[in-house]
C-alpha cells in the first residue's frame, strides 16, 4: 500500500482546510448559534418537550447531523473536482496509487473535516442548552459512519460533476431538502400517519433518528434498523466508487 | 540476464468514444539514458500517446512496459519509475513551490526528503521561491515547478510534453540545459516539441509521428544524413543571363539576379558531383568569385515527412 501516497494527499486536503480556516470554523459557529437563537429562544419556550427534552436539546442531534452531511459531501466533491476543473488530476492519474487508497485520502480528510465541524457544533450548542448523551460510543459510531458514508457520496458528486452548477445541484437540491424533512428538527411521530409512513422513504430519517438515539435514548424508529440503512447507504457508495475506478468514468479519456 | 528497454510500446492503438483515432498500431523501443523527441503537428497523436503510457488515457489495443513493468497490470512499479511534465501550466496555485513538490513527491510512494527537494529547487533556480504561492509565479517559473514535481520522486524515464512552449528564449535554453543534466545523470528523457530546434538541439533519436501514425524513427544525425539536402552555391565573378548548356545535366538555378548558381543536392548521394560540376563551371569559363554550402534543417526534413504521409 502506497501509504506516503495517503498521507500526502490527506495533507494535501488538510492544508486547504488551515488556508480557509476563519470561513472553516467560523460560518459552522455562527449557523449554529443563529439556529439557536432563532428556534431554541425565540420558538422553543413555546414549545412542548419532545421524549422528555426540551426543543432546544432535541435540535441538538438534527443541527449537527444537519452539519454534517452538507460538509462531508462539500468537502469531499470540491476536493477530487477541483483536481479535475483545474488540470492538477493529471499527477493522481499518472502516480502509483491505487482506488483504495485515493479513496482512502479524499474521503478521510473530507470526513475528518466535516467530524472537527460537528464536535465544534456540538461545542457551541452546549453553550446554549443543557444536554446530555447517553451512549458516546454509538454517538460517535453514528457520526463516524454517517461521515464517511456522506463523503463517499461527495466523492461521487465530484467525480460526476462536470461544471460547478452541478457540484451543488445534489447538495442543494436533493441532500438538503431531505436532511430538512428527515426529522432534523421535529420527530416523525408528530407527523400525519400518512406523511409519517413518505418519511420512512428518506434514508436521513434514519441517520437522524439513530444519531438522537444516542444523545437521549429516544428514536423515531429502531437503532438497528438505522445502523443498518447507514452501513447499506454506505456499501452502496462504496460499489458505486468502485465501478468509477474500474471504468474510468469522467477521469480516464 | 538483458536489461529490458525503458519503454517498449507495441502495436499501440487508440480511438475515443467519438470514433476518432489517435493513434494506428504505434510501437516504439526507447533504451535507457536517451534523449527521444517526438515531433508531430497539431492532433497528431504525441499528447494521446504520452497520456496512455502515463496512466492518463487507457489504450484501445496494445501494450505498453516501462523498465520491463506492464503499465497495466503493474502499474505501481511502472508509474514509478515515471515523472511526468505536463503540456498544460496546472498547478495548485494557492500552494506554496516547496509544499507542492514534497507532495508530489509523497504522491509517487516516496518517503519525505527535504535535501533532495531543495537540491532539485536549486537546480531549477527555484529555491528563492521555495516559500511562494504558484500563483504568484510567472509562466516560466510555473514550467519549471511543473518539471520539480516531475523531479522529486528521483523518476528513471522523464516525460515532457512541449516542456518549452510559450516560454522565452533565455529560459528555453536553460531547459535545455536541465534537460541535458538529467540525461547525463542517466535519466531517460522523452519529450514532445513543435520547436524543430528543440529537437535538433537535445534528442539523440527522433520519431514523427503524423494522424495517428509513427511515420518514421531515427538516430538524428542519420535522420537528416538520410533526409538532408545540401546546396552549392557558387557566387560568380560575372553574372549570367543564363545556365551554361553544359552545365544542364546539374539542374542549376540561376540567383541573385545571375551572380550566383545554386546547386541542391543529396548529402548522401553526392559522391563527386560536385568536383565534376566546379571543373565543368573551370571548363564553361566561367570565374569563381565564392562558395558556400548550406544544409537542410530539421524543420523542411519534418515538413517534407508530414506532406508525404498519407
Amino acid at each position: 500500500m502506497n501509504i506516503h501516497a495517503i498521507i500526502a494527499i490527506y495533507r494535501f486536503e488538510m492544508a486547504r482546510t488551515r488556508r480557509t480556516l476563519l470561513q472553516s470554523i467560523v460560518s459552522p459557529v455562527l449557523s449554529t448559534s443563529l439556529y439557536f437563537v432563532v428556534f431554541g429562544s425565540a420558538i422553543g419556550p413555546h414549545m412542548n418537550e419532545i421524549a422528555g427534552v426540551s426543543y432546544g436539546a432535541f435540535l441538538v442531534p438534527g443541527l449537527i447531523m444537519l452539519g454534517l452531511l452538507t460538509q462531508s459531501i462539500s468537502n469531499a466533491s470540491f476536493g477530487i473536482y477541483f483536481p479535475r476543473f483545474v488540470g492538477t488530476i493529471y499527477e493522481l492519474l499518472s502516480a502509483p496509487v491505487s482506488a483504495m487508497e485515493t479513496v482512502i485520502a479524499y474521503v478521510g480528510a473530507a470526513a475528518t473535516k466535516a467530524t472537527m465541524l460537528a464536535v465544534i457544533t456540538l461545542a457551541t450548542a452546549a453553550l446554549f442548552v443543557d444536554m446530555r448523551i447517553d451512549h458516546p460510543f454509538w454517538m460517535v459510531t453514528f457520526l463516524l459512519l454517517t461521515a464517511i458514508t456522506f463523503s463517499l457520496l461527495g466523492f461521487i458528486i465530484g467525480i460526476w460533476a462536470d461544471n460547478f452548477e452541478k457540484l451543488q445541484l445534489v447538495p442543494l437540491l436533493i441532500v438538503t431538502p431531505l436532511t430538512f424533512l428527515g426529522g432534523s428538527f421535529y420527530s416523525i411521530d408528530m407527523l400525519p400517519p400518512f406523511w409519517r409512513t413518505v418519511t420512512l422513504f428518506n434514508p436521513v430519517v434514519y441517520l437522524v433518528s439513530g444519531f438522537r438515539w444516542s444523545f437521549y435514548g429516544h428514536s423515531d424508529v429502531a437503532i438497528g434498523i438505522s445502523l443498518a440503512m447507514t452501513v447499506v447507504f454506505m456499501l452502496i457508495c462504496l460499489a458505486i466508487v468502485a465501478w468509477i475506478f474500474k471504468t474510468g468514468y469522467r477521469l480516464k479519456r | 540476464m538483458t536489461v529490458p528497454p525503458m519503454i517498449a510500446i507495441e502495436g499501440l492503438s487508440k480511438t475515443y468514444d467519438s470514433g476518432f483515432t489517435a493513434l494506428k498500431n504505434v510501437s516504439l523501443t526507447i533504451e535507457r539514458g536517451e534523449i527521444f523527441a517526438l515531433l508531430g503537428p497539431n492532433g497528431a497523436g504525441k499528447t494521446t500517446l504520452i497520456s496512455i503510457v502515463c496512466g492518463l488515457a487507457r489504450a484501445s489495443t496494445g501494450r505498453v512496459t516501462i523498465g520491463g513493468h506492464d503499465i497495466v497490470s503493474d502499474y505501481r512499479a511502472a508509474r514509478s519509475l515515471v515523472g511526468l511534465v505536463p503540456q498544460e501550466l496546472t498547478t495548485d496555485a494557492f500552494e506554496t513551490v516547496f509544499a507542492t513538490t514534497s507532495f508530489s513527491r509523497g504522491l509517487f510512494g516516496k518517503p519525505p526528503n527535504p535535501a533532495h527537494i531543495e537540491k532539485v529547487l536549486k537546480d531549477l533556480s527555484l529555491w528563492d521561491k521555495k516559500d511562494s504561492r504558484i500563483m504568484t509565479l510567472s509562466g516560466g517559473m510555473k514550467r519549471r515547478v511543473l518539471i520539480a514535481k516531475a523531479l522529486s520522486h528521483e523518476p528513471e524515464v522523464l516525460f515532457l510534453d512541449e516542456p518549452t512552449a510559450g516560454v522565452d528564449v533565455e529560459l528555453r535554453h536553460d531547459m535545455w540545459r536541465v534537460v541535458r543534466t538529467l540525461a547525463d545523470s542517466g535519466v531517460t528523457v522523452i519529450l514532445t516539441t513543435h520547436y524543430l530546434e528543440e529537437a535538433e538541439e537535445m534528442a539523440d533519436r527522433i520519431g514523427v509521428i503524423n494522424r495517428g501514425e509513427l511515420i518514421l524513427v531515427q538516430e538524428k544525425t542519420e535522420l537528416m544524413k538520410r533526409l538532408g539536402s545540401k546546396q552549392l552555391t557558387i557566387e560568380l565573378g560575372t553574372p549570367l543571363a543564363a545556365v551554361p548548356d553544359s552545365l544542364a545535366a546539374y539542374g542549376l538555378v540561376l540567383a541573385a539576379e545571375g551572380s550566383e548558381l545554386v546547386y541542391t543536392y543529396e548529402a548522401e548521394a553526392a559522391g563527386n558531383a560536385i568536383a565534376a560540376l566546379l571543373g565543368d563551371v573551370a571548363a564553361a569559363g566561367l570565374t569563381l568569385k565564392d562558395l558556400r554550402t548550406e544544409e537542410s534543417s530539421l524543420e523542411d526534413i519534418f515538413v517534407s515527412l508530414v506532406r508525404g504521409s498519407p
